[in-house]
């Protein structure tokens, strides 16, 4: 590894699928970059600007990554269309413990955009296989805001899906309420194992809620976000107590991510 | 090999090593201090030994000859990336055993944390020499020798001056040759700081209880999150990565990075107004718990080197040693 590791590479975008008025999923080209689920790349574009992203699917020839405009790189990556270039470094982190999930019973709890980084661990389910049962929580904070409409649909054949929102409209069929409360329905039954995604108060509600339904510490698997510049353990903006988020995470276990304080 | 060399003499090494090396040492600024008139140490490039302040400690530390504040990592062109490469001298740092086990810090975390190497670090790192000043008998805030980076073998030549002779050993092959024309041979065997006034007690565990203690609280009434504790010290390696184009031409431009402290606003700012660390006592935990624990629980030695830079530069007259006893005397209970 002597090249620079913050020299990125240009890669060209194959497809861009609107989801909301904020979030576009783009597909991009990029041989050869066998990441493992959860992991993330660095996306740039010259003279905007660099940030975080988390690769939401890939196949041996194409990465996808799901974003939500929120500033600055988020803005620009959302005015582009196919066929223009972005780039990127990575992958880093480490990525979720798909050992750990095989043949058992998976409850996934999801805020919003926190269903990116593991749609390609479900979609892989879908297609081959591999769980006991998957029960998929996902919580948005309003019906506008629901991503990944037509996989959740193709999902709901095989697995228990369901959707809340926090602020439900009156033409929404779903569920209105916090994703944290789904929680009960599904686990304690039988020993599952967990993955949460989202923001900090959420994954604090859904850990809670998940040892009340007696799923273990170690069967519970955080993918947490923190503020990061550099990706690869030197800027320092990510690190919890001796722990480096962009190196050692983003996923955790919840027995480290109880002793972690910001 | 031991030498001694005269006032001259140590001159005339520096000129001809001057041709080759950047030479920086801590240096004199008059009227550059934070008070109107008063003078600034930091460190600066130096021809001649009457320029190195010997007998005084610099506000900042030597890092940022090999870190600097502002590093641009690339430039820009229409269609290319085009890297930053430094100019070819070497450099000579003249600087304490404290910066030196500072420096080493620097290195871990640049050269060892995680699979990759920060390349621009490294370039500027290797061209590195250290010249070990003596150190004696250090200063009032200093309490090195608690953290034991009061002494280091990682050195190329030790200097000592005294009256108007200059007293060296030097370990580096490349530069013996030099020492052999310029000196003559004597004994010489550095010394180190072996006391300080402040002694510090690092604590061994810390529980999650000591985040809530009342101690941040009190710090949050006191730091102004001004961040100079954090320029200061040797040890602090935290950078933000920015892009910019320039004025008058837009096609242009450059990613750079520049220095960033846990102590300042805006170090955790996330999507949707997540802020971690609002309260600035709780930066100061960040802080303190990084240089005297977290390090120490990753790599084995404690981040902090004792060099008591951030109680020096500090506005608000909080002391770190102070803080550091605080927590310990609150684990110890
Ligand atoms: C491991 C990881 C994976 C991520 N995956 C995704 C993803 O798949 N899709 C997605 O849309 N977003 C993801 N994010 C968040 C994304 O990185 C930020 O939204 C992005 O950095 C904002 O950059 P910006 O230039 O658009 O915003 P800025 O103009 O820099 O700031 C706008 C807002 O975003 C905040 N922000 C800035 N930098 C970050 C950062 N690094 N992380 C979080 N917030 C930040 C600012 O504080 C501000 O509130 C991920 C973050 C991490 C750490
Ligand atoms: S924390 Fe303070 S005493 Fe310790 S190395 Fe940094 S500046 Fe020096
Ligand atoms: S501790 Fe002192 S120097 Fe550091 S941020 Fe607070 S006020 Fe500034
Ligand atoms: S993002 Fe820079 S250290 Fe983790």
């Amino acid at each position: 590894m002597n090249a620079n590791p913050y020299l990125p590479v240009r890669a060209k975008i194959l497809e861009v699928v609107r989801q909301t008025e904020q979030i576009a999923t783009f597909q991009i080209e990029s041989p050869g970059l066998n990441p493992v689920p959860g992991q993330f790349l660095e996306v740039s574009i010259p003279k905007v600007g660099e940030c975080p992203l988390s690769i939401s699917d890939f196949d041996s020839d194409y990465i996808e990554l799901t974003v939500r405009k929120v500033g600055k790189v988020t803005g620009a990556l959302n005015a582009l269309r196919k066929g223009d270039h972005l780039f990127i470094r990575g992958p880093y982190g480490n990525g979720f413990p798909l050992e750990k999930l095989a043949g058992r019973h998976v409850v996934m709890v999801l805020g919003g955009i926190g269903l990116v980084p593991v749609k390609s661990i479900v979609n892989r389910y879908y297609q081959n296989g591999g769980v006991k049962r998957l029960d998929l929580l996902v919580g948005f904070r309003t019906p506008r805001e629901v991503i990944f409409q037509e996989e959740l649909a193709r999902w709901q054949e095989k697995f228990n899906v369901v959707i809340t929102v926090d602020q439900g409209e009156p033409d929404w069929p779903g569920r209105v309420g916090l994703v944290s409360e789904l929680v009960k329905e599904v686990a304690g039954q039988e020993r599952a194992v967990a993955i949460v995604v989202g923001p900090p108060a959420m994954i604090r509600a859904a850990a809670e809620e998940l040892l009340k339904s007696r799923v273990a510490k170690e069967d519970i698997w955080v993918s947490l976000e923190r503020r990061m510049s550099c990706g690869i353990g030197k800027c320092g903006h990510c690190k919890i107590s001796d722990q480096y988020v962009c190196l050692d995470g983003p996923v955790f276990n919840y027995r480290q991510v109880e002793k972690l304080v910001d | 090999m031991g030498y001694a060399l005269s006032v001259q003499a140590f001159n005339s090494l520096l000129a001809e090593l001057g041709g080759r090396y950047k030479i920086y040492a801590p240096k004199v600024f008059q009227g550059k201090g934070r008070v109107a008139g008063s003078a600034l140490v930091a460190y600066g490039e130096v021809g001649e030994l009457a320029e190195i302040a010997f007998d005084r400690k610099t506000a900042f530390s030597p890092k940022e000859i090999i870190f600097p504040v502002n590093q641009t990592m690339f430039y820009f062109t229409k269609e290319e990336f085009k890297e930053n490469v430094p100019d070819e001298r070497g450099v000579l740092i003249f600087l304490r055993a404290c910066d030196i086990n500072g420096i080493e810090r620097l290195d871990t975390i640049f050269l060892q944390n995680g699979p990759y190497r920060d390349v621009y670090y490294e370039r500027l790192r290797r061209k590195v020499k250290f010249f070990l000043m003596d150190c004696h008998p250090g200063w009032e805030s200093c309490f090195c020798v608690s953290l034991g980076s009061n002494r280091t073998e990682n050195y190329a030549v030790y200097v000592r001056r005294e009256n108007n002779e200059v007293f060296c050993r030097v370990k580096d092959q490349e530069l013996a040759g030099l020492f052999e024309k310029y000196g003559r041979a004597a004994d010489v065997e550095p010394r180190f700081v072996e006391k300080n006034e402040v002694q510090v007690k690092v604590p061994g565990e810390v529980g999650v209880d000591v985040f809530e203690h009342r101690l941040w609280q009190e710090y949050t009434a006191r730091c102004s999150a001004c961040g100079r504790c954090t320029v200061s010290c040797p040890t602090c390696t935290c950078f933000t990565i920015q892009d910019l184009f320039y004025q008058d031409n837009a096609e242009c431009g450059e990613r750079r990075r520049v220095w960033a402290s846990c102590m300042i606003d805006g170090f955790t700012d996330m999507a949707g107004g997540v802020a971690l660390r609002a309260n600035h006592g709780d930066r100061l935990r960040y802080k303190t718990l990084h240089k005297i624990y977290d390090f120490k629980k990753r790599f084995g030695v404690p981040m902090c080197v004792g060099c008591g830079r951030c109680d020096d530069v500090c506005p608000e007259y909080i002391s770190f040693s102070k803080c550091i006893n605080k927590l310990g005397e609150i684990l110890g209970r």
